[in-house]
């Protein structure tokens, strides 16, 4: 399992200020934090990136590079600052990672990139009409894409498809869906699609307490579906493989000697495939 | 080979809660199915239809619902015994608007002695229901529900900004209570938690996810009542087993095709019949995805209503 650590974005305060500062040291100390964590591929999310994202992201690879020999995932919707970024990306760590395509025709030259400078690409399973609905519906904008991609020049192989992780606040259904997307994704190419997921959208807007639980449970699932890699955090992934095997064993219907922890493993497991109506006090119950 | 009609079977059930005193209590949930599929299994109690009246006149009620109450809708005492022994009211639900800080801004006391005067004058059961202002429904609510003690009244509406003190006020007073949360199944559901972790008995809720009208959200509402009475049925959620109330009138003569005059729109057809139909067929929608509490204002949509649950029963 690869895991691309999620720290570095814009939309995390002490970060932000470091991108606007450029000060290399919060950013530095986080990309190493996450690396000895785990991390085979560092995230650098610099949102939208409208003005001067060109010298941002050319500034996060370079920042990050300098103190992690890793390759970095470059994570905007701004073209021009992806090329930026490509043009300055040591790839003697390993290629680079865009973040990402999708159906939509605005992001097609995404894969052009991808092919140009030989790196791999996320292909985010959106089309422009709105979310997908199932799993289905996820394969079939997976089969354009990949199509796609193949106009363009880009190997199947450098291309990661992304079912897209909703909240499950919000959109509870919707967490089965992409378990069993990833595993559609991996029956429609022969070698199997790579698959990779923003993992800890699913526990956006839920108790912070909660967080980690579902993302850990979410991940035990989808590994377990054949999931290639994982935007998370590297720290709670390493935590993971400790209940890895108590989590499949309930999964599978086993009973654990660990009464109280089984009983959170069949409460989340069951919200997360939809077996019981979600509330934040869900545990409580 | 005959025909066998295929039935479902349900693991779960909705709780019957009971309202009211004396010969008139009325009882609402207790079925095991979806809304009247008696032939499946258990629909031991008809949904209730409860009369809206207010404590104060209603002058922002549209023309042709308020002039049905011309005569009695200037004290509450005689809207509701207009309602009750003219209409056959099987409910009343006494909304105090006018506590509301934007409105006249009626005291506690003053909404604690309307309670007290309406229940004086009436036999069937009663709901009521604060202004939807959050802050002062806490200390009206409280009030209210004193002023009701062992009534075994409805009160309402807890949310999830003051659901601690109304629902302290309700169990204190031995009365039913409203949860309402905003068209989300997974708030509704959290509420209900809240409430329950309060020590407040679950079998003494009514749901509320929040009405809308037709054309204005009915499709939210009823999606997400249908999606309550299923977890409460097929995953036997206890969290979700509460009879739900839709709080019909209230939204839907404040639409626009409840009031436009016919002279304004004449290819609506009109007004009266129009506004009507409109509560009418809300209230059924809304009948059909769960709801056994309706809370409504005209009474020929409401007798509309009634003859639709005579039929389906």
């Amino acid at each position: 399992m690869l895991i691309i650590g999620e720290k570095l974005s814009i939309i995390a305060k002490r970060v932000r200020e470091a991108m606007m500062a450029k000060d290399k040291g919060p950013i530095q100390e986080i990309a190493t934090r996450q690396w000895k964590e785990g991390s085979g591929i560092i995230d650098a999310n610099i949102g939208p990136a409208e003005d001067g994202g060109e010298d941002l992201m050319q500034w996060m690879v370079t920042t990050i590079q300098e103190v992690v020999p890793l390759p970095v995932c470059l994570d905007t919707t701004n073209f021009s600052a992806i090329e930026a970024g490509l043009k300055v990306h040591n790839n003697q760590w390993g290629k680079a990672l865009i973040n990402s395509t999708s159906n939509d025709p605005e992001r097609f030259p995404i894969l052009e990139l991808g092919a140009k400078y030989n790196c791999d690409v996320i292909g985010l399973t959106v089309g422009n009409r709105g979310l997908p609905a199932d799993a289905d519906e996820r394969a079939a904008i997976a089969a354009e894409i990949m199509g796609r991609a193949m106009e363009y020049g880009l190997p199947l192989e450098n291309l990661y498809l992304d079912p897209l992780v909703l909240q499950i606040a919000t959109t509870q259904d919707q967490a089965r869906h992409v378990i069993e997307a990833v595993k559609l994704f991996q029956h429609i190419n022969e070698p199997p699609m790579k698959t990779v997921v923003g993992l800890s959208n699913i526990s956006n807007g839920c108790p912070k307490a909660l967080r980690p639980i579902l993302n850990k449970h979410l991940f035990v699932l989808l590994m377990d579906a054949g999931l290639t890699a994982a935007i998370a955090d590297a720290k709670e992934m390493a935590e993971v493989m400790e209940e890895k095997q108590l989590i499949l064993d309930v999964y599978h219907g086993k009973e654990i000697e660990d009464k109280q922890k089984m009983s959170e493993i069949k409460k989340t497991l069951d919200v997360i495939l939809g077996n019981t109506l979600y509330a934040h006090s869900y545990l409580e119950m | 080979m005959a025909f066998t009609a295929p039935k479902e079977s349900y693991a779960g059930k909705v709780y019957s809660v009971t309202i009211g005193t004396g010969d008139k209590a009325a009882t609402i949930g207790g079925e095991n199915v979806l809304s009247f599929h008696s032939f499946e299994g258990e629909t031991p109690n008809r949904p209730l239809v409860a009369f809206e009246i207010q404590d104060v006149p209603p002058t922002d009620w549209p023309e042709n619902v308020r002039k049905v109450f011309d005569g009695v809708s200037d004290d509450p005492v005689k809207w509701a015994k207009y309602c009750q022994d003219e209409l056959k009211a099987k409910a009343i639900a006494l909304r105090l608007v006018g506590t509301h800080p934007d409105r006249e801004n009626r005291s506690a006391e003053d909404a604690a002695k309307t309670v007290r005067e309406v229940l004086a004058a009436i036999s069937v059961p009663l709901i009521i229901l604060g202004s939807n202002h959050a802050e002062k429904d806490s200390s009206v609510l409280i009030a209210a529900a004193e002023a009701a003690k062992d009534k075994n009244c409805i009160i309402g509406k807890a949310q999830e900004a003051n659901y601690k003190t109304i629902a302290a006020a309700a169990m204190a007073n031995n009365h039913k209570l409203i949860a309402m949360s905003e068209l989300d199944i997974n708030l509704s559901k959290q509420l209900n938690i809240l409430i329950t972790q309060m020590g407040f008995d679950k079998e003494r809720i009514i749901t509320d996810p929040m009405c809308s009208a037709l054309g204005y959200g009915l499709e939210y509402t009823y999606s997400v009542m249908e999606r309550i009475r299923l977890a409460a049925l097929t995953q036997n959620d206890q969290t979700m087993q509460q009879p739900l109330l839709a709080d019909v009138g209230m939204y839907v003569w404040k639409v626009k095709e409840s009031q436009a005059p016919e002279s304004d729109l004449p290819q609506w057809g009109a007004a009266e019949e129009r506004g009507i139909l409109w509560e009418a067929e809300t209230a059924t929608a809304l009948l059909i995805a769960g709801a056994e509490l309706l809370i409504m204002r005209h009474p020929r949509a409401a007798a509309a209503v009634e003859s639709v649950i005579e039929e389906l029963v």
